[in-house]
């Protein structure tokens, strides 16, 4: 996989923008953004929410839950063998099961990058040819706190080591702070980091730490934000601030999304990430992105969940489903 | 001027909380005499999944409680059933079709009972433990533990006595209880959660569903999280369908008993849901 080019990303925000991507003209554009309607967003979650399911289609989503998941791991116990075990479920989620697809992606810090690349192996690659790629945490993950120069060398580090994709957090403070600039430029610049000598780049997915940023209409300016300056895919959280993912926000980042589409015609992936525990939820999720963009979206590329005690609930529901009766955490692994 | 009566709505009991049965399905409960008493709600399998996961999150608080303490605490729901005794009177009496006297006798037998259960916490791994003889130096002990989750069909034709000779030999060892009331006589046991709600039980350790075993028992005797299953109550179900399912999880069993004497207190229903630990230890460092 790799992301899109740099120089076409940054003429179309021009076009779009209608100046250069300083504070100002951001402000302008951004600030021009209709303002979310919050009552009707969060009943047009909860109505996507109230879908039944069942047998058939129930199976197909769970099948597709696991194949769309970041499996995650972001402690700072992290260790060596955690990171091989993580790789070990990602590639193998129920050893009962043959059947269970593989996950998308493991996501780990960058410096456990070795290991994951090590441990998967030959299976480490493209999840839309069913293999598995590696996430890395960059730019001074979770915080964002820190000068530019550390956040590319973090990023460059994690790229050099084999990362296939990049989750970077925004600067919310200075978002909050209105430095639009900053952080355009700051995410341009990570995303060149992403670049590998070959000429190919890691994927880039933009952090927006939904809950630090508080109003839906800070988040659809933030989504807005992040695609023009060059982000492959929106995600909501890094999973360390609580709310973190939450329906009527994924619904409104995956309308931003469908809006850049249909302006565009490029597709840019979401990634709700954090608090996501329930298979039930997750099928939401599926609800909506279909409803929302289409089905299209619901691949690897376009779509993912992070996650790490989601695909326990989902692998307990796959054996409920096949062998009729209920299972129970016995029969996953302890994570 | 009349006032208009106010009825109770019945619930089930799951995770300390009240829920409606997620069917959104209730049932009628008459009197002896065919009057209509309440509406109960109707467990469906989805309710015995969340009980199943309420119980299974309660095991770890409640047996790593000390012994005394859970004595203490199952002590104190007799001693709360005491004083609500005028409420259980009234309704056994209506809902079985008894004398006051009879009902009184009942709620009696019922609080003897845990009185009795309660007692045992902190002195049955004493009787059921052991220091076993072995042939070197070593300390070798055995201890009984708790099995975990444990799903009981209760005595179909008593309110209480028989509900509460069903949970509390469970609970007395540390296990954590989903138990399926009297179909007939649901509505004690409902009055009975609420005793348990307001005592220091933690939540989740008793799980109380109303509706029909029938229905219930076959999804909690396959369910992978039940670590033993209780059939006191089951006779009039298909009870051997229920303890093949139950074996394909290896749960222990205890078989359907009858009659007036159903589960009369005794040790062996404290045992049963027990696994025995044994550990080596040294006798010395030299």
């Amino acid at each position: 996989m790799s992301g899109t080019s740099l120089v076409t990303a940054r003429e179309r925000a021009l076009a779009v923008l209608g100046g250069e991507p300083d504070d100002a003209t951001l402000r302008r554009y951004l600030h021009g953004i209709a303002g979310v309607d919050a009552v009707g967003l969060e009943q047009r979650a909860a109505g996507l929410g109230t879908r039944s399911i069942k047998t058939s289609s129930k199976k197909w989503a769970l099948d597709r839950i696991i194949s769309l998941v970041d499996l995650t791991t972001l402690e700072g116990a992290d260790t060596p063998g955690k990171v091989r075990s993580l790789v070990a479920k990602a590639m193998n989620p129920d050893p009962a099961d043959a059947t269970t697809p593989r996950v998308a992606a493991v996501c780990v810090y960058g410096d456990m990058v070795p290991y994951a690349v090590d441990a998967l192996g030959s299976v480490h690659g493209d999840p839309d040819d069913g293999l598995i790629s590696v996430a890395a945490v960059a730019t001074a993950f979770p915080s964002g706190r820190s000068s530019l120069e550390i956040k590319l060398a973090d990023t460059a580090e994690a790229v050099a080591n084999g990362a296939d994709e990049i989750d970077m957090v925004i600067d919310r403070g200075a978002f909050l702070a209105g430095r639009y600039g900053l952080v355009f430029d700051q995410i341009a610049a990570v995303k060149e980091a992403c670049r590998r000598p070959d000429g190919t780049s890691a994927s880039l997915k933009v952090i927006l730490e939904t809950g630090e940023l508080v109003t839906y209409d800070n988040v659809r300016r933030a989504s807005w934000l992040s695609i023009l300056a060059g982000g492959d895919f929106i995600k909501t959280s890094t999973g360390k601030v609580q709310p973190a993912a939450t329906l009527p926000v994924t619904l409104l980042m995956l309308e931003v999304v469908r809006d850049w589409h249909l302006m565009t015609g490029q597709r840019i992936g979401v990634k709700p990430a954090g608090g996501i525990r329930a298979s039930k939820d997750a099928i939401k999720y599926l609800v909506t992105v279909a409803e929302t963009v289409g089905e299209e979206w619901l691949q690897p590329h376009l779509f993912r969940f992070g996650a790490s005690s989601l695909l326990n609930d989902v692998l307990l529901q796959r054996q409920k489903m096949a062998s009729g009766h209920y299972s129970g955490a016995d029969y996953v692994t302890i994570d | 001027m009349s006032r208009l009566a106010v009825p109770k709505t019945y619930k089930l009991f799951i995770g300390g909380a009240f829920p409606r049965s997620e069917s959104g399905r209730t049932y009628e409960v008459r009197s002896a005499d065919g009057a209509f008493l309440a509406n109960a709600a109707k467990a469906s399998r989805k309710d015995a999944r969340d009980a199943v996961v309420a119980a299974r999150g309660a095991v770890a608080g409640w047996a790593g409680a000390t012994a005394y303490n859970r004595g203490q605490v199952l002590y104190r729901i007799a001693e709360l059933l005491e004083g609500r005794r005028a409420q259980f009177v009234a309704e056994i009496e209506e809902a079985e079709g008894l004398t006051r006297a009879q009902a009184g006798a009942q709620v009696d037998e019922a609080i003897d009972r845990w009185v009795w259960y309660a007692g045992w916490a902190d002195k049955f791994a004493q009787v059921a433990g052991n220091a076993n003889p072995v042939a070197g130096p070593y300390f070798n002990i055995s201890v009984p533990e708790p099995t975990g989750v444990v799903a009981i069909v209760a005595p179909q034709d008593s309110s209480l006595v028989g509900f509460v000779s069903a949970i509390a030999p469970a609970l007395v060892a540390g296990n954590a209880v989903v138990v399926v009331a009297s179909e007939r006589f649901p509505l004690s046991a409902i009055s009975l959660a609420e005793v348990l709600a307001t005592s220091d039980v933690p939540k989740g350790v008793v799980n109380v569903l109303t509706g029909a075993p029938a229905e219930i028992a076959p999804w909690l005797a396959s369910h992978a999280d039940v670590s033993a299953l209780d059939l006191v109550g089951a006779g009039d179900l298909d009870w051997v369908d229920l303890e093949i399912a139950a074996a394909d999880t290896l749960k222990r069993v205890l078989r359907p008993e009858q009659g007036p004497d159903a589960a009369a207190p005794a040790l062996d229903r404290i045992a049963a849901f027990t696994e025995t630990k044994t550990v080596w230890h040294t006798k010395s460092l030299r």
